[in-house]
């Protein structure tokens, strides 16, 4: 990629303090007026193995990690033994003299070796043997040239709540790693611009908890797990505070079924988890569909089947997604292709659960949940619909039917504490009152037909479902020699992958994304791909779990696939190489 | 009904014939439930019933108050999430000895921990009902069932002791051959600030030929007669265990409130987000967005 970019790597075993300075890194690039992406490549375990954090900075916004690095800074042997050799040429290493040999590894030419004693040197401002990786950290803004008061003021943010000395202590600490680099060959001469334009660094994870709160969430019960949990830890920090009620409890069937109660209570409610949670929390989504009880349920996948690898990211949990529960329900399924729509779709989701009354499904994955990604801000004017209430009047208690058979399948919602509109809300099939349909009188003839009904009421919600929600979006060329499929995060290697081979190789390629899962925009979609010369299907997970939905909504099958399940996010080089294959 | 005049024990009743097995205990306990509403003179509308799945989770159904007839175990986490969101109503989660004491055991252990300021009504027959004579977790030793024709191999869970265990800051036994007693129990329960469990055993008289009303009649004894000091967390370990035990003894079983504290503060009580008043009624979204975007710039 010819673009202007900075791309930085960092890595130790678990515990070295990777993640955080490379945090450090990408919010000195957003403050210095750069758009950053991170991706953590980290495993299932606490201290030791290896784990590595990639940071891509740019003048432009960034669709995806970026490849190999002009900057390494190697915490341990193993990092210098695995990533050294992946430096690009004219760039630097950065690693401790004192335990770490860069002797026999195959290192591009040109890539400066940036050894010094950075425990020694650390010692000198602190303790804290985490203080080299700041010491490092300054060596790396000088090769990029940016400026160290931006490194002061992001440490005040990122440790000013804690005291003024560590701030000050890892500023001293920064300051001799620039100067050391200062005095050994100075900066790489990238020639990025630094505008200081104020810009956010935010994680999906925190993008849907914002976006969670701008809709008005009060209640978030929760089971931790990977990478779900970050979104229960920002909401446990902040929401109280906003009037909302985090909990976390003892599992996910417990967090699905507490989240149903207070959606049926009148609060917006959510939970959190992934695949392994969201298994168990199945039968209480299909409740929530037969009680008609709004939650937004997030989905945020990690590589299965089973525990998997619990650190790494897939696309693998829309077949669970769509089959969750018993019998049919009406659901609808969002995805989001990126940090924005994080906040959006989450959003979007406590709206369509509130009108429709019913489960609403937010999948995202590692990649997106738990990178940083550099935007300019979020729309809090968020509109907040709650849907037909009894409240609103129009009801009258004395014939008040809670399931109330009506042209779109939405029945006014009373809420528990409305004087004589008491009801009873029942997973067993009931008829308009709420009463059970299932103990005396299921098979007795005209107890059949109000079952039938009962069922064509709720699943006529899809139709409203599918009114109110966005069809696919036809990114790039309208017409073009090949059209990619994907859905959710897919979105940035992808798009990142066509600029490439338009600009590479004068390939004119476009993609369909989808954001909106379920229900299905068949006619739209139909009609796109219709007029598609030749398709490609792009998905993190082995079967091809989204083409299947499109062939069995459109009849349309995508002539080729790539699919990714090694736990690795895509990357832009391998969607382009697949395409040029395909194209021949 | 809301100008302050006696609401009528016919006020709590709903319309739907009840569809139990003539002679179930879990007759007692409906009358025994409404009688305690109606003593309370608690409003309809402000009381939800919540159940799981069993031949006593139809007991929603039964009373003209709100009712969330849920799924099979998860009754205490539904009515745990409609407290939380509204601390104003009154919930009661009622069910079975399989849905409270089996498949949905966790919930209960940590519902308890919480002191959740809900109460929890368990009609325990010491079988399966609805689904036609199988082992509960309440079903004693050497009993013989569908699933276990040579007799229970298991200890039965000793609900009682698990919650002293558990931290239930209420704890009674109650019996459905006692009407007037379960009515004063659920009462005192619903008053009680904390989470409340009765027990209630409520004899299957179509599956369970063993824990039948006489059977329980021979062992029963009214606890604060005998001189039970319900604030004596020993004294009561000692009464929930005379039964059920590793000892398999069986012949007193204490009816009354086993346990009572009054000075544990409820989670509702401890929570942040609730002291600007219940969920249901604080404003939607955020008066300050920036405020929140500090940390990311």
């Amino acid at each position: 990629m010819s673009r202007k970019e900075l791309v930085f790597r960092i890595g130790g075993a678990a515990g070295d303090g990777s993640a955080s300075t490379a945090e450090s890194l990408a919010k000195i690039c957003t403050r210095s007026g750069l758009y950053a992406f991170t991706y953590t490549s980290y495993q299932s375990v606490i201290r030791g193995g290896h784990s590595w954090v990639q940071v891509r900075a740019s003048e432009e916004p960034l669709l995806s990690q970026g490849e190999r690095p002009q900057v390494l800074i190697a915490l341990n042997q193993p990092t210098a033994d695995i990533h050294a050799p992946q430096v690009r040429e004219g760039g630097a290493i950065i690693f401790d003299s004192d335990s770490i040999k860069l002797d026999g590894l195959r290192i591009a030419e040109d890539v400066r070796r940036i050894g010094f004693p950075l425990s020694r040197v650390a010692r000198e401002f602190s303790n804290n043997a985490l203080m080299k990786n700041t010491v490092a950290l300054g060596a790396a803004v000088r090769l990029f040239d940016m400026d160290l008061a931006t490194v002061e003021s992001a440490f005040a943010t990122v440790w000013g709540r804690k005291k003024r000395e560590i701030v000050d202590a890892n500023v001293k600490a920064a300051s001799a790693g620039y100067k050391h680099v200062d005095e050994d060959g100075g900066s790489l001469n990238l020639g990025m611009r630094y505008t200081g334009k104020a810009r956010l660094l935010i994680t999906g994870n925190q993008a849907i908890a914002l976006g969670a709160l701008a809709a008005g969430c009060k209640f978030l019960a929760q089971y931790p797990m990977t990478p779900a949990s970050s979104i229960m830890h920002w909401m446990a920090d902040h929401a109280p505070a906003h009037g909302v009620v985090v909990k976390q409890v003892e599992d996910e069937l417990a967090a699905i079924n507490m989240a149903i109660g207070a959606g049926f209570a009148g609060v917006r409610a959510m939970t959190a988890t992934s695949g392994g949670g969201f298994s168990l929390m199945v039968e209480g989504l299909g409740q929530g569909g037969m009680v008609e009880a709004p939650v937004v349920a997030i989905l945020c996948q990690r590589s299965g089947p089973s525990t998997g690898l619990p650190t790494k990211t897939e696309q693998g949990d829309l077949n669970l997604a769509l089959g969750a529960g018993q019998g049919d329900w009406p659901r609808a399924i969002l995805a989001p292709r990126n940090t924005d729509e994080c906040f959006r779709l989450t959003a979007e989701a406590f709206n369509l659960a509130e009108v429709y009354q019913t489960p609403i499904i937010v999948m995202s994955d590692l990649y997106l949940s738990e990178g940083y990604r550099t935007v300019e801000g979020f729309d809090f004017n968020v509109p907040i619909i709650r849907g037909l209430l009894a409240a609103d009047g129009g009801e009258r208690r004395e014939r008040y039917l809670r399931y109330k058979l009506t042209d779109s399948g939405v029945s006014p919602r009373a809420l528990p504490g409305q004087e004589g509109f008491q009801f009873d809300a029942g997973t067993d099939e009931h008829d308009e009152k709420g009463e059970l349909i299932s103990d005396v009188l299921a098979g007795i003839p005209e107890w059949i037909e109000i079952r039938r009904q009962m069922m064509d009421k709720r699943m006529k919600k899809l139709d409203g479902l599918l009114r109110d929600t966005k069809g696919p979006e036809l990114w790039g060329p309208p017409s073009a020699d090949l059209t990619l499929i994907s859905w959710g995060s897919t979105q940035g290697p992808l798009r990142e992958a066509i600029l490439d081979l338009q600009e590479a190789d004068g390939i004119s390629v476009n993609s369909l994304e989808f954001a909106h899962l379920f229900p299905f925009h068949a006619q739209e979609t139909a009609e796109i791909l219709g007029k598609a010369k030749k398709t490609l299907a792009v998905e993190g997970n082995f079967t091809g779990q989204f083409s299947r939905l499109l062939t069995a909504e459109t009849s349309i099958k995508p002539d080729h696939f790539l699919g990714k399940y090694d736990g690795e996010p895509f990357y832009s080089s391998e969607i382009a190489a697949k395409v040029r294959e395909v194209l021949g | 009904m809301s100008d302050g005049r006696t609401i009528e024990l016919q006020e709590y009743k709903s319309e739907i014939k009840v569809t139990w097995c003539p002679g179930c205990g879990d007759f007692a306990v409906l009358n025994g439930l409404q009688k305690a509403l109606q003593a309370l003179q608690l409003k309809p509308w402000n009381i939800v019933i919540v159940s799981g799945i069993g031949c006593s989770s139809n007991i929603p159904h039964f009373l003209s108050t709100y009712g969330f007839h849920s799924i099979h175990g998860r009754a205490v986490p539904v009515a745990s999430g409609i407290k939380l969101a509204n601390p104003e109503l009154t919930v009661i989660a009622a069910g079975g000895d399989g849905d409270g004491y089996g498949i949905g055991v966790g919930h209960f252990i940590h519902a308890m921990r919480r002191n959740l300021d809900i109460t929890y009504i368990v009609m325990n027959n010491q079988i399966y009902g609805l689904t036609t004579g199988q082992a509960s977790p309440t079903s004693e030793k050497e009993m013989k069932t569908k699933s276990t024709p040579e007799g229970v191999i298991e200890n039965p869970v000793n609900p009682l002791a698990l919650a002293l265990a558990s931290g239930a800051t209420y704890i009674a036994r109650g019996f459905s051959g006692d009407a007037k007693g379960l009515a004063d129990l659920f009462a005192k329960g619903i008053q009680h600030k904390g989470f409340a469990l009765i027990d209630v055993l409520s004899p299957c008289v179509t599956y369970n030929k063993i824990n039948t009303y006489d059977w329980f009649r021979t062992r029963a004894y009214a606890l604060e007669k005998d001189g039970h000091n319900p604030a004596d967390f020993h004294a009561a370990w000692t009464r929930a265990t005379e039964w059920p035990n590793l000892d398999q003894k069986r012949d007193r079983i204490g009816i009354g409130v086993i346990y009572e504290r009054t000075d544990i503060p409820t989670y509702e009580d401890l929570e942040p987000a609730l002291r600007k008043g219940p969920l249901v009624r604080q404003p939607l979204g955020l008066e300050n967005p920036e405020e929140l975007l500090e940390e990311f710039r």
